[in-house]
């Protein structure tokens, strides 16, 4: 049943993936649209560099930049970090765990829908009322005196992507509970399995605080209330607490993942088992832990006075010891191995020195006396890029290379793998390694342009010199990526060569239904154990039997559209007379979708055992 | 076992809501679910307590001016009896008697409506009595938005129930369905928890100033 995919017109593709619940097309659909929201967000970081390559530049006026340095923010974060990173979860947990699907697939489906109409709306700012200008963090006291209806589309499209995440985090935690191979325990889960694990716990608890701030902002801005406005009894301050109570945890979503991807690569090409693995575990539930107790420290200056910003500074710095006993685990995992220095493993090796300056820095910031000087300069925007570049960037880039077979079937070219890779890391840190010392030299944050003569040219120079070694780095990559789509020379069964876990004992990519029978895990490194006993694959656990699916379905996308058309009316109901007609019209699909979808029965289906004896013969194997 | 397979009283399992490896997962997600909806709630109530009381100049109205105890107890009493038949109704789900249950899940959302009625009604009164709005204050704000968030959330608990007896009164249970009335009762049940929290945070300390 797995040809048959391959050999469908473009109409029928396209209904296949509106409709489809599999998570390994939910994976590619969110690599797809996170990585065009990538791009975008990396054109937008470009038109920052070029404004401020020479002093006194009029490349982007004033607003515009500010648009620009917003978008570039929220579109990284919201919609390319996080959906690529949600996109790799979905196509390798499931796999990873020895589960058919996640556990909610219309969940899954609906999950992903909710994010690209958000992130859809969040865009079409740019063609209607102009971009959010508030910055990333959209402080009530700025967004508030904004004009126009730029901070509107922040608020309406992130709060309907943000909808779609936490379903995300949700059906990952019943997945991983629920779902997992017989003997498959939790301490014999894949790195990357607890830190999905770990990032959709912190998704669930983190979102909710978001989702009441953008609705208080929004509320404000669009229906009189007095929230944050301080004449009418308001605080302000509410705002920088909610938004950091999601946005701290929110840079472990991102982080941790990215050290569950590394965690993966690194022991696969040193061919040696990760080094303490139950210290690894360990150090990702403290860091999730110790992620809500935190938030704070983006606030010291804010005078919440020296007892609380005591007490958040030596939180944070308690955090650098589950990490520190993570990047030690990685270079003892490559002490003594055997190293093979693939494209993702180049990932790896210069991962941990880049994310090592983007911590160590991030102890510095974390002084709170110290974060007085620190504050609102360059050297915080070189800190957060070494974490998030440097950590789950490169985490990306490695996972995009080293799953791309799993994925694609095919593997990407290692040449050109390799020439993205040292483009990358190059600009990466021309980029902003020399940010620290604007900052250090007096640069503040966000400003458009900076004059002569005050030291500052040479460095902003140098930095918008490595933003192009970057883009070229990206353009690398995507003309690998049409190489090799292009030739689609196929690969079988763990392709690497080196796979330890679950997902490299299937077909490269799997069939639809991943396990024919669910595998038997006997331990850390389920399939290595197996090919170190002379075993090509997995000890089934269950006889062959009927295997029940979940059926396709188009109504995640009518209820995502239904809350993208009603955002509409929102944003435009004091406008014009259409805009309370548009709300109603929105959310009577929506409400409808979602009424149909619980009064019709869906059963799913059943794949006959006869059927996948059938498969066996066509050479389809799991 | 098919899910949606008839089945007989001596086949009916202890745990019908748990039967099925997705009837297991809608468990298990729905209380996630519901530890999400608790931190948007705690952020609620962390918002109101900061706003309480927070308006533009002295001749607004305060909590310790507007709220009444007769009528915020009497919604109390009606919530917390309509969890009650909520339960008995799914005692009767567990025992196979779906007449039983329908009757109970019917009376659990005419005091549903009863508590909505009596919601619309305080709003109404403050609105008009006080001129306490949405509008006229943070703590206005601050207050319509918690109280009413709980309230948009019994209507669609209302909605979602009702939807579900109408659905399913010609077929009674099977173990497709039994999972779906299971979690629309826990969701009753935790909208009746925020309740309590409302009815101590908001009206009780409301009234001791």
């Amino acid at each position: 049943m797995s040809t048959i995919a391959q050999k469908k017109g473009f109409g029928a593709t396209l209904w296949d993936y509106l409709t489809t619940v599999d998570h390994k097309k939910i994976a590619k659909l969110y690599l797809m649209a996170g990585g065009f929201f990538f791009l975008l967000g990396g054109i937008e970081a470009m038109v920052i560099r070029i404004q401020l390559a020479v002093p006194n530049n009029n490349f982007v006026s004033a607003g515009f930049y500010n648009e620009m340095l917003t978008m570039h923010g929220t579109t990284m974060i919201f919609l390319a970090a996080m959906p690529i990173l949600l996109g790799l979860m979905n196509a390798v947990m499931p796999l990873q765990i020895g589960a058919r699907d996640v556990a909610f697939p219309f969940v899954n489906a609906l999950g992903f829908w909710l994010f690209f109409f958000g992130g859809l709306f969040l865009n079409l700012s740019w063609f209607l009322d102009g971009a959010p200008d508030a910055g990333w963090t959209s402080y009530a006291s700025l967004s508030l005196a904004s004009e126009g209806h730029g901070i509107d589309f922040y608020l309406l499209g992130l709060q309907i992507s943000g909808f779609g995440t936490l379903m995300g985090g949700i059906n990952f935690l019943v997945t991983i509970i629920n779902m997992r191979a017989p003997g498959m325990t939790y301490m014999r889960m894949p790195l990357f399995s607890w830190t999905t694990f770990i990032g959709s716990a912190l998704i669930l608890f983190a979102f909710p605080p978001l989702t009441i701030g953008i609705f208080l902002l929004m509320f404000d801005r669009l229906f009189g209330a007095n929230f944050f406005d301080v004449a009418a009894g308001g605080n302000t301050i509410i705002w920088e607490h909610f938004f950091w109570i999601f946005g701290h945890p929110e840079v472990y979503i991102l982080i941790l993942p990215a050290f569950g991807i590394f965690s993966e690569i690194i022991p696969t090409f040193s061919r040696k088992r990760l080094f303490g693995y139950s210290s690894m575990v360990f150090a990702t539930v403290l860091i999730g832990f110790l992620g809500f107790m935190v938030w704070a420290h983006h606030m010291f200056t804010v005078g919440l006075g020296p007892i609380a910003n005591a007490i958040f500074a030596v939180a944070t710095m308690a955090i650098a010891v589950p990490t520190g006993i993570k990047i030690f685990n990685w270079l003892f995992t490559m002490w003594g191995g055997s190293i093979k220095f693939t494209v993702p493993m180049h990932w790896g090796v210069a991962f941990i020195p880049s994310f090592l300056l983007g911590g160590v820095t991030g102890i510095m910031v974390a002084a709170a006396a110290a974060d007085y000087q620190y504050h609102d300069t360059y050297f915080v925007v070189a800190h957060f890029h070494y974490v998030i570049v440097g950590g789950v960037v490169f985490g990306i880039f490695a996972a995009v290379h080293f799953y791309w077979p799993l994925m694609f079937g095919t593997m990407l070219n290692e040449t050109l793998g390799k020439i993205t890779f040292w483009l990358f890391f190059i600009g990466f840190h021309l980029t902003f390694f020399i940010q620290h010392f604007l900052g250090l030299w007096g640069m503040p944050r966000r400003i458009f342009t900076f004059l002569e003569g005050q030291g500052l040219e040479t460095g902003n120079f140098v930095s918008t010199v490595g933003a192009f070694f970057m883009a070229a780095a990206t353009i690398v990559l995507l003309i690998n990526v049409i190489v090799t789509s292009v030739k689609n020379k196929k690969v079988g069964v763990d392709p690497w060569g080196d796979g330890r876990t679950l997902e490299w004992s299937l077909p490269s990519p799997p069939p639809f239904y991943n396990f024919k029978q669910l595998p038997l895990v006997r331990g850390l490194d389920a399939f290595w154990i197996e090919k170190m006993e002379g075993r090509k694959r997995m000890t089934p656990a269950e006889p062959l039997g009927d295997i029940h699916m979940p059926n396709s379905s188009f109504t995640p996308v009518m209820i995502s559209l239904g809350l993208f058309v009603a955002a509409f009316g929102v944003m435009y109901r004091e406008d014009y007379a259409w805009g309370l007609p548009v709300i109603i019209i929105g959310l009577v699909i929506t409400f409808g979708s979602m009424l149909y979808r619980s009064l019709k029965d869906d059963h799913g289906f059943h794949i006959h055992k006869e059927d996948l004896q059938d498969d066996d013969k066509k050479g389809v194997e799991a | 076992m098919q899910a949606e397979e008839k089945m007989t009283l001596e086949q009916w399992p202890a745990a019908p809501e748990r039967q099925t490896l997705e009837a297991k997962n809608k468990f298990l997600g729905f209380w996630f679910f519901l530890g999400g909806e608790t931190v948007l709630f705690a952020s609620l109530f962390a918002t109101y307590l900061a706003l309480k009381d927070k308006v533009p100049s002295p001749d607004h109205a305060l909590a310790k001016d507007l709220f009444e105890i007769p009528l915020v107890f009497l919604m109390t009493m009606i919530l917390l009896t309509s969890s009650l038949t909520s339960v008995y109704a799914m005692y009767h789900m567990k025992n196979f008697d779906f007449k039983k249950m329908q009757l109970w899940l019917g009376v659990t959302v005419l005091l549903g409506f009863a508590f909505l009625g009596c919601e619309i009604y305080e709003f109404n009164h403050y609105v008009h009595e006080y001129g306490h709005t949405f509008t006229s204050s943070a703590f206005g704000s601050a207050f319509y938005t918690l109280v009413g968030f709980h309230g948009a959330h019994v209507t669609f608990g209302l909605g979602w129930i009702l939807a579900l007896m109408i659905r399913n009164a010609k077929r009674g249970l099977d173990l497709y369905n039994a999972p779906k009335f299971y979690v629309a009762s826990l969701y009753w049940h935790f909208i009746d928890v925020v309740w309590v929290f409302i009815f101590s945070v908001v009206y009780l300390m409301g009234m001791v100033g």
